[in-house]
């Protein structure tokens, strides 16, 4: 089993009200609540928590991609990752990843994966999302009915890139290149692992098998409400005759470890309901528009899916239902493991997303909760899945003899004084 | 009205309603497609021969995956007037409809007859931007498209009772299909450059507005008139953006008066 410490980079300053006053967190919140000053130190302290994530033995650190948006400040998450690369030396670096509908031309795709690569030492897990509507249609314009067909597209070209030796002409329906030639490569052949973070569609399943790579669940609703997902995903697995390895599929999971169960809502349930109410508060017509998804995944969905009905669940949420509904896995080091193990075989799933800072966290529960995790969570997790446990297909290859540029530097171990503005 | 079925020589298949005899006229619907009830062709159709072809990704017509950018839209609405038979007709666009008339008549001056844009998109004004009909609630694209939104919503849906979750799936999926359809030529910015090639135009243009519209506002009308030459500015009280549907009476009486 392989944990991946997973940072959505909210915003914390988000105000009381903001549920109130404002309808979306995403594509049109008031960039006036943004405060580049204290932004300083937010980066600072999410990137110091990554650092600490690998002192603590997690396999991996990640980030992902969103743009205007309040709980996610990566809109290049390959900065964020240059930043990791150059302050650690174990981890792999997921960098889950860059939307790559939305870039023009993707080859810089091709280009900023494969520095990443190189500078870790091989380190890079590579996630290629269709991405969000909110991000890839609404706020990158790209058109709604034809996104997926351009994503195939921008994933061919870089998958190309990477893999041939000589330059080579590519044309498509989006993007001409007389001169496709990816200068650097990546250090992992054939390729870093590939990583496609879903959000619910159906034809991202047999996409991932066509081409043997990781399907990643990225939901923020918890285990319960992932089944019917990976349930779906597995029929697929098993009907196109594929193995059943674990480490096809991941899962994202909000995680909160204390002392005791108690102490877990004393410590985090502010922090939570922060991230529920305020964070995932988006304007439905953002989620949803006609053609992003298809009249199939629609129909597998039913209405249950209506992204209008989500934010009805959002409304008023508890601590006691984030908790008994399983949104959330918190309480004692004991609560946690017995819930997350029932969360990874019942998905079945090798990879974690362990999503340890949530909402307006401050640094030192989240360190606290991580902390816990590491060390009284994860070691009795460790060992699920006997029968695939050399399975590395889906995992990093780096180099055995790389730098260890972050040694003899200040250390990410300690937390820093003076983050806080 | 009668239906009929034509396949275009790209291989769509689309429905058309049909009625009335005469002079060749060719409707092409907006964004939201062809409502249940169409008065407004009707009343047409006792005076002209009128056509209102539904595009592919509308209702029962196919093909949807074949056009993806606005000379496909474009080139397909010439296809369809090759399916009919049609010689120069007189081509009435509303909205999403007028955008592909107007670049039908830029690609193909001596095609058409006469020009009719009744709201049209695709212009785009800095000092009027167009609402994004894409990230809108239903009750808001309600209060955009109608001057009376409460008998817009009506007309809209149906009679669709949504409490019916059946019926509502259906409405639904059928909205999210259509405006799939016309995203493609209308998001994020519904302005594919046609005003680049408006000069070509020389038919005879009329250019009609509801004077209520909220969401294509009048000043556009006036920026079609600057680009189209001759064309002449008509507007209409008491209509929104839905003007065919909210004052079919009207509609009909300035069709007629242009067309003869």
């Amino acid at each position: 089993m392989r944990f991946t410490w997973f940072n959505l980079m909210p915003w914390p300053y988000l105000p009381d009200d903001f549920r109130e006053k404002h309808r979306s967190v995403w594509v049109d919140i008031p960039n006036t609540l943004y405060d580049p000053r204290k932004g300083h130190f937010v980066y600072h302290q999410y990137m110091d928590q990554l650092e600490y994530a690998e002192s603590l033995g997690f396999d991996g650190i990640g980030c992902n991609e969103h743009h205007q948006n309040g709980y996610g400040l990566m809109p290049s998450p390959n900065l964020i990752a240059a930043g990791l690369a150059r302050r650690t030396s174990r981890a792999a670096i997921c960098v889950i990843g860059n939307s790559i509908a939305g870039y023009n031309p993707p080859i810089r795709v091709a280009e900023e994966f494969a520095m990443l690569d190189v500078i870790s030492g091989g380190r890079l897990v590579a996630g290629f999302p269709v991405g969000t509507p909110m991000d890839t249609n609404f706020c990158y314009g790209q058109i709604p009915a034809l996104t997926r067909d351009k994503y195939g597209e921008a994933h061919d070209l870089i998958m190309k890139a990477w893999a041939e030796d000589e330059p080579f002409a590519f044309d498509g329906k989006y993007n001409q290149l007389r001169w496709v030639n990816c200068w650097p490569k990546p250090i992992q052949k054939p390729h870093p692992p590939i990583y496609i973070p879903g959000g619910g569609s159906i034809e991202t399943w047999d996409f991932c098998l066509d081409h043997d790579y990781n399907y990643s669940y990225l939901s923020f609703y918890g285990y319960l409400r992932g089944k019917s997902l990976l349930d779906g995903y597995w029929e697929r697995v098993a009907r196109r005759g594929k193995d059943e390895s674990p480490y096809r599929a991941a899962f994202a999971q909000i995680i909160c470890v204390a002392d005791t169960d108690a102490e877990a809502e004393a410590l985090y349930a502010e922090h939570c309901l922060y991230f529920f109410n305020r964070c995932l508060h988006v304007f439905p017509p953002f989620a949803d528009p006609p053609g992003y998804r298809t009249v199939n995944t629609i129909k597998y969905g039913a209405l249950s899916q209506l992204r209008m009905e989500a934010q009805l669940i959002m409304q008023g949420l508890t601590w006691k239902q984030l908790v008994d509904e399983r949104f959330i896995i918190a309480g004692s080091p004991e609560t946690v493991r017995q819930q997350l193990e029932e969360c990874i075989t019942g998905l079945r799933i090798g990879h974690l997303f362990c999503l340890l800072h949530t909402g307006n966290m401050p640094d030192w529960k989240t360190r606290h909760s991580t902390k816990l995790f590491a060390e009284k969570v994860m070691p009795h997790l460790r060992h699920l899945w006997p029968e695939w446990k050399h399975d590395d297909r889906w995992w990093i290859h780096p180099m055995d003899e790389r730098l260890h540029p972050e040694e003899g530097r200040p250390g990410a171990e300690k937390p820093r004084q003076e983050w806080r503005p | 009205m009668k239906t009929r079925t034509v396949e275009t020589r790209k291989g769509c298949r689309c429905r058309v309603l049909e009625g009335g005899s005469g002079m060749p006229v060719v409707f092409l619907h907006g964004a939201g497609g062809l409502l249940a009830d169409n008065p407004f062709l009707d009343r047409l159709a006792s005076r002209y021969h009128v056509f209102a072809p539904e595009l592919p990704g509308y209702g029962e017509s196919t093909g949807e995956e074949r056009l993806e950018d606005m000379l496909d839209f474009t080139l397909h609405g010439w296809d369809v007037v090759a399916a009919l038979g049609l010689r120069r007709p007189h081509l009435v666009g509303h909205s999403m409809g007028g955008m592909i008339a107007a670049e039908m008549a830029a690609v193909a001056p001596s095609d058409l007859d006469r020009l009719v844009l009744v709201a049209a998109a695709g212009l785009w004004l800095e000092a009027h931007p167009i609402p994004d009909i894409f990230a809108l609630l239903p009750a808001q694209l309600v209060e955009l498209l109608f001057q009376d939104p409460e008998r817009g919503q009506q007309l809209l849906t149906g009679g669709v009772d949504f409490s019916d979750m059946e019926a509502f799936k259906a409405f639904y999926l059928g909205q999210q299909r259509r405006l799939a359809m016309a995203g493609k030529i209308l998001f994020p910015i519904p302005n594919r450059r046609v005003s680049k090639r408006l000069y070509r135009v020389t038919a005879r243009t009329l250019v009609l507005w509801g004077a209520a519209d909220r969401l294509i506002v009048p000043a556009y009308a006036e920026q079609w008139a600057r680009l189209i030459p001759g064309a002449t500015v008509r507007t209409i009280p008491d209509a929104g953006h839905m003007l065919p549907y909210e004052q079919p009476e009207a509609f009909v009486d300035a069709l007629v008066r242009f067309l003869g």
